[in-house]
């Protein structure tokens, strides 16, 4: 009811000079936050048509509030990164028509103040919408982020320097076992000949092999900061502390306080550690490495927002280890996230929205019927719908057309631009001042493709992930390392395919915080039926598992001898 | 008189009115031959390459003796469609259309000259 209060208030609002405008026209007069809001809301009901209650017009406006705010910071990107002229109709979040005296979009401090101008005591219902409101949202949010890193990145340096000392103690402890009767108890020792060489020759090199293998399995670069504790690894620590503390209490009672004589046994002592040690080694490789490689489980990632989808096969991991795999393969696998493309097209919305904007400001001052009058609408809309699949197949169509005219333009003025170039031979006599770098060439043949680019990035929607900055760059690359016609497939393939994540300007699309969202612990094993989900802020990845069956083989030989054909004999059918 | 006996083939054209026996519609002869059949054992084609149907039976008393067909007949065409590059499967099917009441057959059939030869002498 306050939505409908608040657009009649708008509605009076329109210039008296207009006689009789179609009801868009005079929507569009009114001022372009409000008018926004108010499509915002309609498109809303038109995508959930089905609750229609007054109930859920409250709740559609504070979920369209939450859109907004991500459609905001996408326009904000956009925006700051468009370098060419700026286009008035970007899309059905945006205002397409200037209400006169009022600024635009971007500027969305000032617009909250203005309607907290107009709308005096009613803006306790509009919280869920107003600035305020969201600001104190994001900073909630951005102070949690910075406590969760800064708690993380404590317990993992506290748990990688707990393993660094760790593996120094276990390294130098053969050693001073060795080295602690030569220095204490030297005169009483036995003399220890060729078996003792040969047994320090044997611990040097295990320990060498030892260090290198530490170093090729354990010293690499954390790919990840998981939530819990790496299980595997905290097992094989304590295995190690045990080890290491067991044999030092033995030493410590059998051969330092009886000062043992007989050094070969302190040796072979010694050695029988370094031996455990690399035992202790391979059960690493085996419990880190070898397990997960067999493939067990077959994953499939969805990503909530448009749908995309992929299969893989993994082995035998913990929840968040397949998790930090899905996200491996998310950024070279799936096509970015472009949430333009996710809106139905303008042409189908506006026409339902202003269909709808015509019925509810009829509604105003109905309570008791508002059942009935929801009802109504439902049923309106279930048969509206019969024709707007017709006119959203039509836009789509249109679509098509205009992105395959753009391509074509673009293929045709991108071979142009790149036949006024050719690489210097060493034949050819130039003057100094006509020779160019890459980069030179790359502008002065850029500026024949560029409004082509322009224009197809536009109506493809992918102008945020190109910067002319980006393409020049990439066309310098193409120019630097192929001449040929194959550079134009080369070079046009990053743009008319949207391509993996990764490949986009980093800073900007990699994003590293994601939220594991699962029901068991995540240090669980993963298990047939198990469901987890990577939360983003505009999307998540929806995870769920599925055991590879168990295939039974079965053996049948076929002799090569019995290969034998024979005609076949005549066969007689009555009819 | 000479009698001087070969074979020379002639066409027919036979009209079968198919019997209703309980559920089926039957012709009363019996077929074999086909493309994917061995046309050496054929005993009533005169080229042992020839793969084409040939009616092996006739039932006594059956529509298609009512209607003149004769053992050894070499079927040509049912109803308009060839029987001389077909299975012997799509034969069976050919002749047993559930919705046909009426077959015409094109067939060949091979007959002594003696009675042409008899003929002429007189």
């Amino acid at each position: 009811k306050i939505e409908s209060l608040k657009v009649t208030v708008d509605f009076l609002k329109v210039p008296l000079g207009l006689k009789k405008p179609p009801l868009k026209e005079a929507l569009a007069a009114v001022p372009g936050p409000g008018r926004s809001k108010s499509f915002g809301v309609e498109r809303h009901k038109a995508r959930r048509s089905d609750i229609m209650d007054n109930e859920s017009q409250y709740s559609g406006y504070s979920y369209k509030s939450g859109h907004s705010r991500s459609s905001r910071k996408h326009r904000d990107r956009r925006d700051r990164h468009r370098s060419k002229s700026r286009d008035g109709s970007r899309g059905d979040k945006s205002v397409t028509i200037q209400a006169p005296g009022e600024p635009l979009l971007d500027n969305e401090s000032t617009r909250g103040d203005e309607r907290d101008d107009n709308w005096g005591e009613t803006t306790t219902v509009v919280t869920g919408t107003s600035e305020h409101s969201i600001s104190h949202d994001d900073i909630t949010r951005i102070t949690k982020d910075m406590e969760d890193s800064a708690h993380l990145d404590c317990s993992r340096h506290l748990g990688v320097s707990l393993a660094g000392a760790l593996a120094l103690l276990a390294f130098l402890t053969p050693l001073t076992f060795m080295l602690l009767p030569q220095l204490l108890w030297r005169e009483e020792l036995e003399p220890c000949g060729t078996p003792c060489e040969g047994l320090f020759i044997s611990v040097a090199f295990k320990l060498l092999i030892l260090m290198l293998g530490s170093w090729a399995l354990f010293f690499r670069r954390p790919k990840a900061f998981f939530p819990r504790v790496f299980v595997f690894r905290a097992l094989l620590m304590v295995l190690v502390f045990l080890l290491v503390v067991s044999y030092w209490l033995f030493y410590g009672v059998r051969i330092l306080d009886s000062r043992e004589r007989n050094y070969q046994g302190v040796v072979q002592y010694a050695v029988s550690l370094v031996d455990a040690l690399l035992f202790v080694h391979y059960l690493a490789v085996v419990l880190l490495e070898l397990r997960q490689l067999q493939p067990q489980f077959t994953l499939k990632a969805v990503r909530s927002a448009d749908g995309t989808s992929r299969f893989y096969n993994v082995g035998y991991l913990s929840i968040q280890r397949a998790a930090v795999w899905i996200l491996e393969n998310y950024y070279q696998d799936f096509p970015v996230f472009n949430p333009a493309l996710l809106s139905l097209p303008r042409a189908v919305l506006s026409r339902k929205s202003s269909a709808f904007k015509v019925y509810s400001l009829g509604e105003e001052n109905t309570t008791n019927n508002s059942t009935g009058q929801s009802r109504a609408v439902i049923a309106a809309a279930a048969r509206r719908r019969d024709n707007s699949h017709n006119e959203y197949y039509y836009e789509e169509a249109e679509h098509e057309r205009r992105v395959r005219k753009r391509r074509a333009r673009l293929v045709v003025a991108v071979e142009e631009a790149f036949t006024h170039i050719k690489r210097l031979q060493e034949e050819d006599q130039k003057n100094p001042r006509e020779i160019m770098d890459p980069r030179e060439a790359a502008q002065a043949i850029f500026a024949s493709m560029a409004r082509a680019m322009q224009k197809y990035l536009r109506t493809t929607k992918q102008q945020p992930y190109h910067t002319m900055e980006s393409i020049l760059q990439h066309l310098e690359f193409c120019i630097t390392h192929d001449m040929t016609p194959k550079v134009r497939g080369a070079f046009l393939e990053r743009y008319l395919t949207a391509g993996p994540t990764i490949q986009y300007h980093k800073d900007r699309w990699l994003a590293k915080q994601w939220t594991l969202v699962s029901e068991e612990p995540v240090t669980n094993g993963l298990k047939d039926g198990v469901v987890f989900v990577l939360k983003r802020q505009d999307f998540s990845l929806v995870v769920s598992t599925k055991k590879i069956p168990f295939f039974k083989l079965s053996e049948e030989f076929v002799d090569p001898k019995s290969h034998k054909f024979v005609m076949r004999l005549q066969s007689e059918t009555s009819v | 008189y000479s009698a001087i006996l070969t074979f020379f083939s002639s066409q027919q054209r036979i009209e079968i009115h198919k019997l209703r026996q309980g559920d089926n519609l039957i012709l009363g002869f019996s077929i074999g031959g086909g493309i994917d059949q061995d046309p050496t054992q054929n005993p009533f084609s005169e080229d042992k390459t020839d793969k084409g149907i040939y009616v092996t039976r006739v039932t006594e008393g059956g529509p298609a003796e009512v209607a003149g067909l004769q053992i050894g007949d070499k079927i040509m065409q049912v109803n308009g469609w060839d029987m001389t590059m077909v299975t012997h499967d799509q034969a069976r099917k050919r002749l047993t259309k559930r919705n046909e009441e009426v077959v015409r057959l094109l067939v060949t059939r091979q007959s002594l000259q003696k009675a042409v030869q008899q003929s002429m002498m007189s």
